[in-house]
């Protein structure tokens, strides 16, 4: 195990601790204002709800690129 | 312990030169049962005393058509084929790493960018049909000219996101699956596949409602292209 693969393993650990931070104070700011919009209108339910998962599916793509990131570093990496 | 690489798909035999891998024989026994089971369930319809089969297709089929109505709007027919096969297959194919032994397909990257580019040519096809060829490349530049790199680049990234979520949701789910069956093995696992068959259900709507949302983009520029236009 050289440094190569050390500096690996770190990066991708990094990756995914430092990348799913912004995903989820994300996801949480969009859920609360989708909780806030249904309480205020309930019969737009539906519509709120809709937008809400393709905005979160949008939002959760910048985790799955970290995660995607870390799984090139300790499965395909070019330099190891 | 050693891991295999979920980035690479296991080759089970080839056909002259051309490799065979498991996630192929997989989609293409998935889409032997449901075309079995389409032509088995739809065997015998009736408008009086519909058998439960039927009253339950009637209710995927009918869900299917709002949704498409809401999102897109207009006439849910063209549309409907395509949104509801990519929403079928994915949810059983999602759902297919229940039986033991069985990968689930979109848990390889090749899959779902076969699945994505399915819905880029839609897209595509879709806004020509509205719009006509010419009418359709000028609504890239439609804000102004200067919206043109980004709105090209965005029609690649988005099929290329598609790809890549549908990927990394499946594929973690089934990568901790395995990584806590080789922890700890009876029961822990049940509560993470249960979770898993969320995240499927969920990822297939998601998919087919970004579908919805990337043919409805190219609709309603349509749409809005003619309201501008004195007819």
């Amino acid at each position: 195990m050289n440094w190569i693969h050390i500096a690996s393993i770190l990066g991708a650990a990094i990756a995914i601790a430092i990348g799913s931070v912004g995903p989820a104070l994300g996801q949480g700011r969009s859920v609360a204002a989708a909780m806030d919009a249904i309480a205020r209108q309930p019969e737009a339910a539906n519509t709120v709800s809709r937008a809400l998962f393709v905005g979160l599916a949008m939002i959760e793509t910048m985790a799955i690129y970290c995660l995607v990131i870390a799984l090139l570093l300790l499965f395909a990496n070019p330099f190891a | 312990m050693t891991i295999n690489s979920p980035l690479e798909s296991h080759i089970v035999f080839t056909i002259g030169s051309v490799p065979v891998a498991q996630p192929v024989i997989t989609t293409w026994a998935i889409m032997a049962a449901l075309v079995t089971g389409s032509w088995w369930a739809t065997r015998r319809l009736r408008v009086e005393h519909p058998s439960r089969v039927q009253a339950a297709l009637e209710m995927i089929v009918e869900t299917v058509t709002v949704q498409i109505r809401e999102t897109i709007g207009g006439a849910p027919k063209p549309y409907l084929p395509l949104i509801g096969t990519l929403f079928i297959f994915l949810l059983v194919a999602n759902w297919s790493s229940l039986l033991p032994g069985v990968e689930p397909p979109t848990a390889t990257l090749e899959t779902d960018a076969a699945l994505a580019l399915i819905v880029f040519a839609a897209t595509l096809w879709f806004g020509v049909r509205a719009l006509g060829l010419r009418r359709y490349l000028a609504t890239f530049a439609m804000p102004s000219a200067f919206m043109l790199p980004i709105n090209l680049v965005e029609l690649f990234t988005r099929s290329f996101s598609l790809t890549v979520r549908l990927f990394g949701n499946v594929m973690s789910g089934a990568f901790m699956i395995g990584v806590v069956l080789s922890l700890a093995g009876l029961f822990v696992p049940i509560p993470l596949m249960a979770l898993e068959m969320l995240t499927g259900a969920v990822q297939a709507y998601i998919f087919g409602a970004l579908a919805m949302v990337f043919i409805g983009s190219a609709i309603s520029e349509a749409s809005d292209n003619q309201q501008g236009t004195p007819a």
